[in-house]
């Protein structure tokens, strides 16, 4: 393989995404206005990756959302992510917003330990986030506190354990019965 | 029926003191919800006071299983997820590798990837505009509609030997050529597709019955449309331009000549509107990458990555060593994460791929444009007439195979 990880987009590679090329400027105005938002900002691969404490995550989408210049109005896509079981902090949230006004796109990330998987909801922010929520802890385990409807939504309600763990088998423990 | 229009969405109901309300299941074999989609309905009379969809019922663990194969083995995944847009999907699954792995895609390949993306657009919008119509009682739209998309799907064999599940995007790009004489077939369909279109809008556009079914049904407005991350035709149906081909651009779709077509209205007839209008702009591109296709290779310049071609191979000692390693071991994606979307039939498909090093990755997730578009169903079904949730649930023009994943 030629290619090397690159911790950043060096100079000479081509811009692969213009719209979310570094530095983000939703990175540098967070930073300065809420420095207590984020913890570390990661430019890779033409985007920009905020890590955001979780106590902060619906204050800094807000923030987002709402500031004139930055106007996130539009949740793309959450989705959650196992580290593996002996990884610490083992889970990660991925929230990819998107602004319909501004054309950027901006990945916040929130680390959680596995003895206490809990983040607060942003449904309050976007009501778009509802489902993505449900499917993260359905498939994860992951708890949305605050969320209007936490429930499983692609598995059965009496399904035991959580499918996209990395410690649950491909093939489950043993065939689904409806019984 | 009338009555329906009149009521809009954001309309408060007041739970019923004399206990006439009624839930019942919708589904999941019914013929309208296009799969296997449940919906729970309090209905209050005829009029739907609440809606619950249940999904799940199609789900197989996609996601899982690409952390189990390797890279080149999850193209075949993404074709059985939105299956009326199989490319689609592939176009988004390799277009996120490839960011990971920093590939340069030659013009050809990327010119030949936007032809067969818009034409498997207007294919989709086939099935959508058929389903639709039927389910609204117009049987005889469904048997045109497939006619024509039966041309495309003859046109996507052609090249890739699958109608329905091609894989024919690969990383680094294509899986061969196109077949000789295949641009003369491409033009003979841009040829017959304007009448066809206008063969369509004869046949319900107009249609009196069709309009009050669906003028002022489902409304939903722009800030609410944003809100609740609809996007494709169901957010150009709110009057809100945004196209990810536009705003993001990828595959070279800056360089094309083409109108995003918006709606203002909000309901079932703006985004019946915007996808009709979106065909014809498909139709434009297909004409443009036709007119610039230009003999060169389809494949990127990355033997490690790239299978080599079966000549190369039976001739050159390196390209064999390369092919049995790729095949047998895969190749290693460098460590990182990409949210790489596109604009596929149905709104903003987005592939999110995080990778560790390896030749699988670590986590692989779809941003399905169906399940988020069908999460705004019990917002635009409030206050609606029972027989205009077929309607609606038409308009979203959701895939259930996408949903569940």
């Amino acid at each position: 393989m030629e290619q090397k990880a690159q911790p950043n987009v060096p100079e000479n590679q081509p811009d692969l995404n213009p719209a979310g090329s570094t530095p983000s400027p939703a990175a540098t105005a967070l930073q300065r206005e809420h420095p207590e938002y984020v913890t570390e900002v990661v430019a890779a691969l033409a985007e920009t990756t905020l890590i955001v404490p979780r106590e902060q995550i619906a204050a800094a989408c807000r923030y987002l959302k709402s500031t004139p210049g930055l106007e996130f109005n539009f949740l793309s896509d959450l989705c959650g992510f196992d580290r593996g079981p002996e990884a610490e902090p083992r889970f990660e949230v991925n929230y990819h917003l998107f602004s319909t006004t501004k054309h950027h796109r901006v990945r916040l990330k929130v680390l959680l330990n596995e003895d206490d998987p809990h983040v607060t909801t942003v449904t309050g922010v976007w009501r778009t986030a509802n489902w993505h929520e449900r499917e993260t802890f359905d498939l994860f385990g992951i708890v949305f506190d605050e969320h209007p409807d936490l429930r499983r939504i692609l598995l059965p309600d009496d399904w035991q354990g959580h499918a996209l763990r990395k410690d649950f088998p491909l093939r489950g423990y043993e065939p689904y019965s409806l019984e | 029926m009338s009555a329906a229009v009149n009521i809009p969405s954001q309309f408060e109901i007041v739970d019923q003191p004399l206990d006439t309300q009624m839930t019942i299941s919708m589904g999941p074999q019914h013929p309208s919800t296009h799969g296997v989609l449940r919906l729970e309905l309090v209905l209050d009379g005829e009029m739907v006071v609440k809606t619950t969809p249940d999904i799940g019922y199609l789900h197989t663990g996609m996601e899982k299983l690409f952390e189990y194969r390797k890279y080149q083995q999850g193209i075949v995944i993404t074709d059985r997820m939105d299956y009326l847009n199989p490319l689609g999907n592939n176009l988004a699954y390799v277009m996120a590798v490839e960011k990971l792995l920093q590939l340069e895609i030659p013009e050809r390949a990327q010119t030949i990837r936007v032809l067969f993306c818009e034409l498997q657009r207007i294919a989709s919008h086939l099935v959508w505009l058929g389903t639709h119509a039927l389910d609204l009682g117009a049987m005889t739209v469904f048997f045109y509609a497939f006619r024509e998309r039966e041309k495309i799907l003859n046109l996507i064999e052609a090249a890739s030997g699958g109608r329905m599940t091609p894989s024919y995007f690969r990383i680094g790009g294509l899986m061969m050529d196109i077949p000789a004489g295949f641009e003369r077939r491409v033009q003979q369909f841009q040829n017959d597709f304007p009448q066809a279109v206008k063969e369509f809008h004869k046949l319900i556009t107009g249609n009196r019955i069709f309009q009050k079914r669906t003028q002022g049904i489902g409304y939903i407005s722009a800030e609410d449309a944003i809100d609740w991350g609809l996007s494709g035709p169901s957010l150009r149906g709110s009057g809100v331009n945004v196209d990810v081909r536009r705003t993001n651009p990828y595959s070279s779709y800056e360089s094309y000549d083409f109108e995003v077509p918006t709606e203002a209205d909000g309901d079932v007839w703006a985004r019946y509107m915007v996808r009709m209008r979106e065909m014809t702009e498909s139709h434009r591109i297909v004409a443009q990458a036709l007119s610039r296709l230009r003999p060169g290779s389809v494949k990127a310049d990355a033997p490690k990555v790239v299978l080599p071609d079966r000549e190369a191979m039976k001739t050159h000692m390196d390209a064999l060593i390369h092919h049995f390693l790729i095949v047998a071991e895969g190749f290693d994606v460098p460590a990182g994460e990409v949210y790489h979307p596109i604009e596929a039939s149905k709104g903003e498909l987005g592939v999110y791929i995080k990778s560790i090093g390896g030749p699988k990755p670590a986590r692989v997730h779809f941003r399905g444009p169906s399940f988020i578009n069908l999460s705004a169903l019990p917002h635009m079904s409030r206050g609606c007439m029972i027989a205009d949730m077929v309607a609606i649930i038409g308009s979203l023009d959701i895939v259930l195979g996408e949903i569940d994943r």
